[in-house]
C-alpha cells in the first residue's frame, strides 16, 4: 500500500496549503482596527491547523466586525445575514451540513443589543460554532453611538456619557450554560491565537469575546476599549498550552503542575496550574470571577469557562453523521407504498 | 346563532340555498370550549362518512383555552358542496350561555336538542325541542366525575343517531377510531350512545324530516385537514429542516410534521433521522434558520401565520436579494394585528406577495383542496431549488385546520429538483463559476453548497449590493444589472409556477376569478346561478405571478369578478397591476368577517353586481 507523505516544506502546511490560501480580501475597515488584527489570527490559525478551507463556513451578522468574514479565508463559503439574528442562520446551515467548521463573527452592537436574544438561544441549544464578538464598545458604521457593552461612565464625543451598567457577554454566555468562554484582547496576538485554536475543537458553542479597540470612535485616553488601556490593564487569568489531537502530548510539566481538559475532537488544554490562578473548569469561580471584576473595573482576559460536558445540537438531533443538505432523496423521499399506508390513516 | 349569523343578516332574505332533506342538511353542535366535544362531532362526522354521504366538519372555535363558546359545523350535501353554509337545521344546544342565541338562529321548522336538566322554556313554537337528561346519563355511565363533562357529549352523538339514523355500527367504529382501538374509553363512550339511543328511542318521538341513508359518494375517499395535508407533502418533498414558533392556526402543520416524519423519516436500523425540526425562540429565528439551512443546501421550510411573516420579514428579503431557497407556509388568519387568531381570511396576499423592503416579488402558491396541500408541499421545494428563492404557501385555517373529504393524494410525478447546483467535479471543468451572473438566460444563477471540495466553489453571500461575481459593489450599473436579472428571474417562475385550473361555460360572459379556500363556495355559488340562467366560467388561481391563463381569461370576459375573504380586495390589486389594460373590467368581490364564504353569498354579491 502506498504511503501518502503529506506535502511539506517551509511555506505549506499539513494538507500543502500555503498561508496565502487562508487569505480573504483585502479589507476595508480603518487602518489599525482591531478587527484587521482578529482576521489576521484566524488566516494564521487555520494555517496552523490546516484547516481545509472548503470545509469551513463563516458567518456573520451586520457592523464593521460582520464584514471581516470577507478578509480571511477566501476559499470557504461566507454568509452576511441579518444584524444580530446570525446565530439563527448558524443553527440552519450546522444542521442543514454538520459536517462543516463554522466560524461566526459578531460585535458587541449585533450581539449584546440587537442579537442579545438569539446569542442566548444559540447558547443554550449549543450551536456548534466559534462565535467571535469583536467588542470594542461601540457603534462604528454608524458613527460612534455606544454599544450595551460600553463600561458605565464611559464618554464618548458624539454619544456624550453612558450611565447604563455594560452587558458582559461572556457572563451572558455562562448564564446560558455555554461550554467555552474566553475573553481575549485583539493586541495580545498569542493568547488570541491559542484561544482561537482551543475554541475550534470545541464540541459546541465557543463565545470568544475580543476587546478590539476601534481607532475611529473609541481609542481615546478615557476609553477602557482603548489600544493604550487594554495594554496596560490586561491581567491574564491563567496559562495553557492547545495540544491538537493530531499531535503527541510530551510531558513538559512535572506533574501537579498541569491539569488537561480533554477536547470531544481528542486535543488538550493543558492549564499550567499557577498560584491564584483560574481554574476554567470550575463554573461558580467563573460566574465570580466575571462579578468581581466588573465590581473592580478589571479587564481580564483567557480561559473563563470549559466544559466539554453538554452534547451539541446536532447531537441531539439523531442526525446521520453526512450532512442532510446532500441526502440521496432515497433518504429523504419516503415510497409510495409509504404514502398509501399514511393515507390509510385517514381513510 | 350570532357568530354564524352575520353574513346572512347582512345580506337580508335568503335568495340561494340547497333545500334540505334526506342527507342534505346540517347540524351545528354549541359547545362550551375545552369540554371534550370534539370526540363527539367527529365522532358524529366520521360515521357519517363511513357511511358513504359527502360531509364536511367546520369547528368555529374561540381564541381561548377552556370556557368560552365553540361551534361545530357538520354539513351533509348529497350533491358533494363542502362549502361553509349560513343556517344549520339541527342545534345541538350544549352551552347555555349561547342558547338563546343559537336557538333563536334556528331556521323555522329546525330542530333543537338540549339537556332537560337546563330546565329552559322552549320560547319558540316554530321550532322542534327535543330534550334529554344529559347530566343524569353522564352520572349514570360510569364516569368518574371529571370525565362526566367529557361523556356527556356523547349523548347528543346517541340522540342523533337514533333521530336521524345514523349507523350504530359506524359510530362505534368512529371511536374505535378516535381512541386507537384503545377498550376502556370506547366502552365508556359506547355506553353513553346506547343509553341515549334507548332513552331517545323510549321518551321521544320524531317531529322532523331530517334523516340519513347510506350513500356510496366516498368510495376511495379519506377525511383529512390542510395543515395534515400539506405537512405529508413537505415530508415526501424531502424537506430536511424545519423551523418554526408556535402560532395559530399554522401549529399543528408542525405537529402533523412531527408526527409522520418520526413514522416516515427515521431509519429503523439506526434510529437516525433524515430531518430536523427545531422549536425557535420567535419567527425571525425561525425563518433565519431555514434561510441559514438553505444556504448550505437543506430542504428547509417554516410555518407561520400574519404576525409571524411580519417578523420574518426582513430575513424574507435576505433570502429573495442573496436568492437562497426557503418554503414558508403562512396558514392564514384574520388580521391586522392579533386580529382574529381562530378565524379565517385570505387577508396576507399583498403583504406576502412584496414582503420585504426595496423592490422585492416572492413566488406564491395557493393552495385550495387537500390534493393541492399536499401537492404543493413537495413542489415548492422543487420551485425554491429551481429558482433560488423563497416560496410561499398561502393556506388559511379554513382549509388549514378543518376537515375535508379528498380523492387519495397522488404521489410526486418526477424526482426532486435540486436546480443549478455545481458540483466540485463540474467546477473543475469549468475552471470556476460567478455565482450571480445569468448563464442561461433564464434569469437563475448557478451556486454551490458549503462544503464543495473545490477550492473554486467558494463565494460570498451578502444582501449588500453585489455583482455577478458576488462581489461587493455600489457601482449604479451593477446594481441594476442584478435587479434585471432577478426581473428575469421572476418571468421565469411566471412559466413554471402552477397553472390556474380553468371551467369554462360556452356562452358566459362572467368569468370568476378566486384562490384558495373560497373554491367550494365559487362551486355552489355557480349552482345557483346556472339554475337562474347565469352562465359564468371560472379560473382559480393557484400561484403568484400569474402567467398566461389568466392573462387570456382576463381579457375573454367583459365581466370579471375576483372572490376573495378580505377587505381589501388583495388579489384584484395584484390582478389589476397584472393585467393594467383591462384592470377596469375587473371588479372585486371580497367579504370579511372571519368566516368562510358561503356559496350564497358569493352568488348574492355577483347577481347584485348584474343586476
Amino acid at each position: 500500500m502506498a504511503v501518502q507523505v503529506p506535502p511539506s516544506g517551509p511555506n505549506v502546511n499539513l494538507i500543502g496549503l500555503e498561508r496565502a490560501d487562508y487569505k480573504g480580501k483585502p479589507s476595508t475597515l480603518c487602518k489599525g482596527c482591531g478587527h484587521d488584527s482578529i482576521s489576521a489570527r484566524i488566516i494564521s490559525v487555520a494555517y496552523d491547523l490546516s484547516l481545509k478551507p472548503t470545509q469551513v463556513i463563516k458567518l456573520s451578522g451586520i457592523g464593521c466586525s460582520s464584514k471581516t468574514p470577507a478578509y480571511f479565508l477566501s476559499q470557504s463559503h461566507g454568509i452576511n445575514g441579518l444584524h444580530g439574528r446570525m446565530p439563527s442562520l448558524a443553527t440552519g446551515a450546522t444542521l442543514a451540513n454538520r459536517t462543516l467548521t463554522a466560524i461566526g463573527i459578531s460585535g458587541d452592537g449585533d450581539t449584546g443589543s440587537i442579537g442579545i436574544g438569539q446569542f442566548k438561544h444559540m447558547v443554550r441549544r449549543n450551536i456548534p460554532l466559534v462565535y467571535i464578538i469583536e467588542n470594542n464598545g461601540v457603534y462604528g458604521l454608524t458613527k460612534g453611538q455606544f454599544s450595551a457593552t460600553a463600561d458605565e461612565g464611559q464618554k464618548l464625543k458624539y454619544a456624550g456619557l453612558n450611565e447604563f451598567p455594560p452587558i458582559d457577554v461572556c457572563l451572558e454566555a455562562i448564564v446560558a450554560d455555554c461550554g467555552f468562554v474566553a475573553r481575549s484582547f485583539a493586541g495580545d496576538p498569542r493568547q488570541v491565537e491559542a484561544l482561537l485554536k482551543a475554541a475550534l475543537s470545541h464540541r459546541g458553542t465557543a463565545v470568544l469575546d475580543i476587546i478590539s479597540p476601534c481607532v475611529t470612535f473609541n481609542d481615546h485616553e478615557e476609553s477602557t476599549k482603548s489600544y493604550t488601556y487594554g495594554k496596560s490593564h490586561e491581567q491574564v487569568i491563567n496559562d495553557f498550552t492547545f495540544i491538537p489531537a493530531r499531535e503527541e502530548i510530551t510531558v513538559d510539566y512535572e506533574p501537579g503542575e498541569t491539569a488537561d481538559v480533554v477536547m470531544h475532537d481528542g486535543s488538550h488544554i493543558r492549564l499550567k496550574k499557577l498560584d491564584h490562578s483560574h481554574d476554567p473548569t470550575d463554573r461558580f469561580a467563573a460566574l465570580r470571577l466575571l462579578e468581581e471584576t466588573h465590581i473592580k473595573q478589571e479587564f481580564i482576559t483567557g480561559l473563563i469557562y470549559v466544559n466539554e460536558g453538554r452534547p451539541s445540537f446536532p447531537e441531539l438531533e439523531h442526525l446521520p453523521d453526512a450532512a442532510l443538505a446532500t441526502l440521496p432523496q432515497e433518504r429523504t423521499r419516503p415510497s409510495r407504498e409509504a404514502l398509501a399506508k399514511v393515507i390509510a390513516e385517514y381513510a | 346563532m350570532s357568530v354564524t349569523d352575520v353574513q346572512r343578516s347582512a345580506l337580508g332574505e335568503d335568495v340561494f340555498d340547497t333545500p334540505a332533506g334526506v342527507n342534505n342538511f346540517s347540524i351545528v353542535a354549541a359547545t362550551v370550549n375545552g369540554s371534550g366535544s370534539q370526540t363527539a362531532n367527529t365522532t358524529l362526522l366520521r360515521a357519517l362518512f363511513k357511511m358513504g354521504i359527502p360531509v364536511s366538519g367546520k369547528n368555529l372555535f374561540p381564541s381561548n383555552i377552556q370556557g368560552l363558546p365553540t361551534w361545530f359545523n357538520i354539513r351533509l350535501s348529497k350533491d358533494g358542496y363542502t362549502a361553509r353554509r349560513e343556517k344549520s337545521e339541527i342545534l345541538v344546544a350544549m352551552n347555555l350561555a349561547t342558547a338563546a342565541e343559537d336557538i333563536a338562529s334556528l331556521p323555522a321548522g329546525g330542530v333543537c336538542i338540549m339537556p332537560s336538566d337546563w330546565h329552559l322554556k322552549e320560547s319558540r313554537d316554530d321550532i322542534i325541542y327535543y330534550t334529554l337528561p344529559v347530566q343524569q346519563m353522564a352520572k349514570d355511565s360510569g364516569a368518574t366525575a371529571d370525565r362526566r363533562p367529557y361523556v356527556a357529549n356523547m349523548v347528543y352523538v346517541g340522540a342523533l343517531a337514533e333521530l336521524l339514523g345514523i349507523d350504530v355500527a359506524e359510530i362505534e367504529a368512529a371511536l374505535n377510531f378516535h381512541f386507537s382501538g384503545k377498550a376502556g374509553p370506547v366502552k365508556l363512550n359506547m355506553g353513553v350512545v346506547n343509553a341515549a339511543i334507548q332513552y331517545t328511542k323510549e321518551n321521544i318521538t320524531k317531529r322532523d324530516p331530517y334523516r340519513v341513508e347510506r350513500m356510496n359518494a366516498n368510495q376511495g375517499k379519506i377525511i383529512i385537514d390542510g395543515n395534515t395535508s400539506g405537512a405529508l407533502g413537505a415530508i415526501f418533498g424531502g424537506f430536511t429542516v424545519a423551523a418554526w414558533y408556535p402560532i395559530t392556526p399554522s401549529t399543528s402543520l408542525v405537529d402533523a410534521l412531527s408526527e409522520h416524519a418520526k413514522e416516515l423519516r427515521v431509519d429503523p436500523e439506526t434510529g437516525e433521522h433524515s430531518y430536523a425540526i427545531v422549536q425557535a425562540e420567535d419567527e425571525i429565528a425561525a425563518l433565519g434558520m431555514v434561510v441559514g439551512a438553505g444556504w448550505a443546501g437543506a430542504r428547509a421550510m417554516t410555518s407561520t401565520s400574519g404576525p409571524g411573516i411580519s417578523l420574518m420579514t426582513e430575513y424574507a428579503g435576505l433570502a429573495y436579494f442573496t436568492e437562497i431557497p426557503a418554503v414558508v407556509w403562512d396558514i392564514q388568519r384574520m388580521g391586522p394585528s392579533t386580529g382574529l387568531p381562530t378565524r379565517v381570511s385570505q387577508g396576507d396576499i399583498l403583504t406576502v406577495y412584496y414582503l420585504g423592503h426595496g423592490d422585492t416579488r416572492h413566488v406564491c402558491l395557493l393552495p385550495g383542496s387537500m390534493k393541492e396541500c399536499f401537492e404543493f408541499g413537495w413542489r415548492a421545494f422543487d420551485l425554491a431549488e429551481r429558482l433560488q428563492t423563497p416560496v410561499f404557501v398561502l393556506s388559511d385555517l379554513d382549509l388549514g385546520m378543518n376537515l375535508w373529504m379528498t380523492e387519495n393524494f397522488d404521489y410526486p410525478d418526477k424526482p426532486m429538483d435540486r436546480g443549478k447546483v455545481l458540483s466540485a467535479e463540474e467546477l473543475t471543468k469549468l475552471g470556476g463559476f460567478h455565482r450571480y451572473e445569468d448563464v442561461d438566460g433564464d434569469g437563475i444563477p448557478y451556486r454551490t453548497l458549503p462544503g464543495t471540495d473545490s477550492p473554486l466553489a467558494a463565494y460570498f453571500t451578502r444582501g449588500s449590493g453585489h455583482n455577478a461575481l458576488a462581489a461587493y459593489t455600489e457601482r449604479a450599473d451593477e446594481w441594476e444589472a442584478n435587479l434585471e436579472r432577478l426581473a428575469k428571474k421572476f418571468e421565469t417562475a411566471r412559466t413554471i409556477v402552477p397553472r390556474p385550473e380553468l371551467d369554462e361555460t360556452p356562452g358566459a360572459e362572467i368569468g370568476l376569478i378566486a384562490y384558495g379556500s373560497t373554491d367550494p363556495g365559487i362551486i355552489e355559488a355557480r349552482s345557483f346561478l346556472e339554475k337562474r340562467g347565469i352562465k359564468t366560467s371560472y379560473l382559480r388561481l393557484r400561484a403568484l405571478p400569474t402567467e398566461e391563463t389568466f392573462q387570456a381569461f382576463a381579457h375573454k370576459y367583459p365581466h370579471i369578478y375576483v372572490v376573495e375573504n378580505n377587505f381589501d380586495g388583495q388579489m384584484h390589486k395584484i390582478l389589476q397591476t397584472e393585467a393594467p389594460d383591462v384592470a377596469g373590467h375587473i371588479v372585486s368581490i371580497s367579504h370579511c368577517d372571519g368566516l368562510p364564504l358561503t356559496g350564497r353569498w358569493i352568488a348574492q354579491a355577483i347577481l347584485e353586481q348584474e343586476r
